[in-house]
């Protein structure tokens, strides 16, 4: 009965445990030892502090590009334009980081806030126009990532810069790199966005879960009818709901923008974090804790991926293929549910068989 | 004695809840035994664990007189044992008799030979008299038809004992019918039938028996001759019901809601609701009777905000709410009760506390400036679930895992504790056991009594002839007529609903 009372937190870490066999399966298929690879995975992500700062580095805007998405998603609301809404973000924070030349206690809170109102207004359109025209979010989304895509392309050659492919870096007075934890991990890109990552992830939770604005968005997203019956705006909270989910994205564009990189380029294509932020919230079941588990498990992944190559002659596609890999064993975890329903059931099977067997004798 | 089928004594457990305790049901040879209880009482549970879904934590079933270990369905079914679910289980897209072969496809060496299937299911259909076409898809017929697709089904696999859970529920009175036809002719074919229902003329007209079981307990299994509609009823129940409510005169005061002129369009753009005049006072309850589909979802749309009035007044409490927004006209004084409670009165994955505070969360106490105070919305829901016997295993269960009658009951402690000075109730018994429809009419009354304005909407006759003070008829958008229930019958109702009197327009 105890197999009974394992549900939803669990599926996810089985999910994983396939993928990493199967990742196994396809390493001894192609002649590579699993385990040469995945210990050359794991100190990929965490054998030097080095590679430790780089994967929290890659962990971080993940996490807001997770959060995004998840929290669209409990509006019942597909984000699709999360990446979009990274990039203009992103702009915004090297925009402000780049033009004013403010003391950093205003100049560095002003580039986070004006990245997260960037992404927020990304969100806000689509929303706007489903809230009142009933277009599906989906289309526009996918619409303005790529309006997002040349826009930004666009203002950089002819605003920020004079036709050149690369902007300015960012003032030290809006840079979210830090001296402590560049000492902690000397070399690395790692940076003080993690801590707004985590409390991102703060609020995402209260928000969701305590207030009443919570209530009122998730209520919509499990059913709009009633919804408007007990007298909520299903519209207002749509365009809510999109406006919030840009601003966690416009924040993960931040952490390119004046922590990652601090400054930016021309982009030939997506930068995938906002498509990455999918899987991560859907892997995450779109709470706060799952997103943040999720986005450190892609970090140290990919991440510790480009390891693959050097120390174990894995090429480094396998590991795109294992990530894929449990993407998948999570989108198929009624799999894993049935599995359970038939384990459950041959226990039961067995104690009653064994129970008979007893009274027989 | 011989019976096919003997539970003894089974127990079976939920998280929260002992769904069967100790109950024996034991069932002869060609007869139809009902197996009768009220929403929740435990019925499809017990039915499961017979067709091997739920294993019992205690207890002993015999088939034709030997012992058996139902451990699965597939053993259910070589024992003969067949089930037609509450909710049908066929796919859509199949046809059906693919729908009846799945799962047992006769083999033509690789080939699934349906041909033969086909003439089979033919053969089945016209032995019993089923009528149903073997190459028809499942999607384009009936539901009546799908019904009997689900009993060709068993009988298709040999099954002798049938069990058919609630299968009136989702039918037409003339589908229903035919079905008590069908099961009549199956058991002249020596097939055994356990019937579970709760409406009670059923198993009058064709059960044998009759075992009761209320709240997860079995209490008595009558002969059917023997018994009386207000015998099972008060069995089922466990206290005498009565089918006629009491209520004492009304007294009406001044008018409360004031409906004038009113017009409002569906969503093809038609008039539905066409220059209608409606006054509900206080202390009384007004039915609309109407044949489904004259205007009355429009009506009450519009008067709740939910839906954009052309022209004409809305007066609550001599205040203006036409077009207001829901809120805004929760706030002058209106409750109400949904018709779709799964589609308007709940949020199904919300757990029964916070669909008790669906308008009122935002509001004090039950949230502050920003956060929702838990305590109180789960204070306030142990509150309603005692006054207003909500059956729940607890405040946190989800909405989604309630009886029908214990969601509704939920609903209605809702909108009652508003203390609304309009309460608006549609087809606020729809679907329920006799034992929730009489709780709730007590309510309605009880709410009349307090000096509340009801407006009942109803299509059952029954209903509206029971509980109104004053019946308006609609018909075609207007309402046609305003009768006292004692200075009118059925007959003249149904004459009034149909058309037959528009010239006194006003109510
Ligand atoms: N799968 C389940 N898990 C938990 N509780 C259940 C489950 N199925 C039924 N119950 C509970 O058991 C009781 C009996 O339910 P059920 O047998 O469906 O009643 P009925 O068919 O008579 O309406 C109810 O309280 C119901 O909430
Ligand atoms: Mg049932």
């Amino acid at each position: 009965m105890k197999l009974q009372k394992l549900t939803g937190a669990w599926i996810p870490v089985v999910s994983i445990i396939f993928g990493l066999l199967a990742g196994a399966i396809i390493m001894l298929l192609f002649g590579y030892n699993p385990l040469a690879g995945y210990i050359a995975l794991w100190n990929g992500a965490f054998e030097t502090p080095y590679f430790t700062g780089e994967t929290i580095r890659l962990i971080t805007p993940y996490i807001l590009s997770g959060l995004a998405v998840a929290f669209a998603f409990r509006t019942g609301l597909l984000n699709i334009g999360v990446e979009g809404q990274v990039l203009v973000g992103w702009l915004a924070s090297v925009w402000v980081g780049t033009e004013f030349s403010l003391p950093m206690a205003i100049h560095l809170p002003l580039a986070v806030i004006v990245a997260i109102l960037a992404g927020g207004i990304w969100g806000f359109i689509p929303g706007y126009l489903k809230a009142k025209y009933q277009v599906h979010e989906v289309i526009i989304t996918i619409m303005m990532n790529y309006i997002a895509l040349y826009s930004v392309n666009a203002i950089i050659r002819n605003v920020l810069t004079d036709r050149d492919d690369r902007t300015e870096n960012v003032a030290e007075t809006a840079s979210l790199k830090v001296s402590w934890l560049s000492d902690l991990m000397p070399n690395s890109n790692v940076h003080a966005g993690i801590i707004l990552a985590l409390v991102a992830a703060l609020f995402y939770w209260y928000f969701i879960e305590k207030t009443k604005y919570g209530f009122e968005l998730k209520a919509v997203g499990y059913n709009p009818h009633a919804s408007q019956y007990a007298g909520m705006s299903v519209k207002r909270n749509i365009m809510l709901s999109m406006a919030i989910s840009g601003g966690f994205a416009g924040l993960a564009g931040a952490m390119e923008g004046i922590g990652n990189f601090g400054y930016m380029t021309l982009n030939n294509g997506f930068t995938n974090i906002g498509f990455d932020g999918i899987a991560i919230a859907l892997l995450g079941g779109n709470t706060a804790v799952g997103v943040v588990l999720a986005a450190g498990l892609f970090g140290v992944l990919k991440n510790g991926a480009l390891n693959m190559p050097l120390s174990a002659g894995v090429p480094h596609e396998l590991v795109d293929i294992i990530t894929a890999l449990i993407i998948f064993f999570v989108a198929a975890s009624y799999m894993i549910i049935l599995l359970r329903h038939k384990l459950i059931k041959l226990y039961t099977d067995f104690k009653n068989k064994s129970k008979k067997g007893g009274a027989n004798k | 004695m011989d019976y096919v089928i003997e539970m003894l004594d089974i127990r079976k457990e939920f998280p929260g809840v002992v769904a069967n305790n100790n109950i024996n049901l034991q069932v002869k040879k060609g007869e139809i035994h009902a197996l009768l209880g009220e929403n929740g009482a435990g019925k499809s549970t017990l039915m499961n664990v017979l067709f091997g879904i739920y294993q019992p934590e205690k207890g002993q079933i015999r088939v034709q007189g030997k012992d058996v270990n139902i451990t699965s369905p597939n053993i259910a079914n070589d024992l003969g044992i067949g089930m037609v679910h509450q909710h049908f289980m066929l796919v859509d897209t199949f046809t059906v008799t693919e729908n009846i072969v799945l799962g047992s496809e006769p083999k033509k060496g690789l080939k699934v030979n349906i041909e033969d299937a086909e003439k089979e299911v033919k053969r089945i259909s016209d032995q019993y008299g089923l009528k149903v076409d073997p190459k028809a898809l499942v999607r384009d017929i009936s539901v009546g038809m799908q019904q009997r697709v689900e009993i060709l089904k068993m009988l298709y696999r040999k099954a002798d004992i049938l069990i058919l859970d609630e299968p009136t529920a989702v039918l037409t009175p003339q589908e229903i019918d035919e079905l008590i036809q069908i099961m009549k002719s199956l058991v002249k074919e020596g097939k055994s039938i356990i019937l579970i229902t709760h409406k009670l003329n059923e198993i009058m007209s064709v059960a044998d028996r009759c075992t009761v079981i209320r709240r997860g307990e079995g209490i008595e299994t009558v002969d059917v001759s023997q018994s009386s509609t207000s015998e099972l009823a008060s069995m089922m129940v466990g206290r005498d019901v009565s089918f006629k409510t009491e209520k004492t005169e009304a007294t009406p005061k001044e008018p409360v809601l004031e409906v004038n002129d009113l017009v409002v369009k569906d969503i093809r753009n038609v008039d539905m609701v066409r220059g209608l005049n409606l006054q509900v006072r206080k202390g009384e309850i007004v039915g609309i009777a109407g044949v489904d589909g004259n205007g009355q979802s429009e009506l009450i749309e519009a008067i709740t905000g939910l839906r954009k009035a052309e022209s004409g007044k809305i007066l609550l409490n001599n205040q203006s709410i036409m077009n207001l927004k829901p809120r805004e006209i929760y706030n002058h004084g209106l409750s109400h009760i949904p018709q779709d409670r799964h589609k308007y009165g709940l949020v199904l994955d919300y757990p029964v506390a916070e669909n008790m505070v669906l308008q009122t969360y935002y509001q004090k106490p039950f949230s502050s400036k920003w956060s929702l105070n838990f305590k109180e919305i789960y204070n306030h829901a142990k509150r309603l679930i005692q006054e207003y016997d909500v059956r729940t295993p607890s405040e946190s269960t989800l909405a989604r895992s309630l009886s029908g009658g214990n969601q509704q009951k939920a609903i209605i402690g809702r909108e009652v504790d508003r203390s609304p000075d309009l309460l608006i109730a549609v087809q606020p018994t729809r679907g329920l056991d006799v034992g929730a429809i009489e709780f709730i009419h007590k309510k309605l009354i009880e709410e009349r009594d307090k000096g509340r304005a009801v407006l009942l909407v109803s299509f059952e006759l029954d209903e509206i002839m029971n509980l109104s003070d004053r019946i308006a008829v609609i018909y075609e958008g207007e309402i046609v007529a305003d009768v006292k229930p004692h200075e009118t019958n059925n007959d003249e109702l149904g004459l009034l609903m149909a058309g037959s009197n528009k010239k006194e327009g006003e109510a």
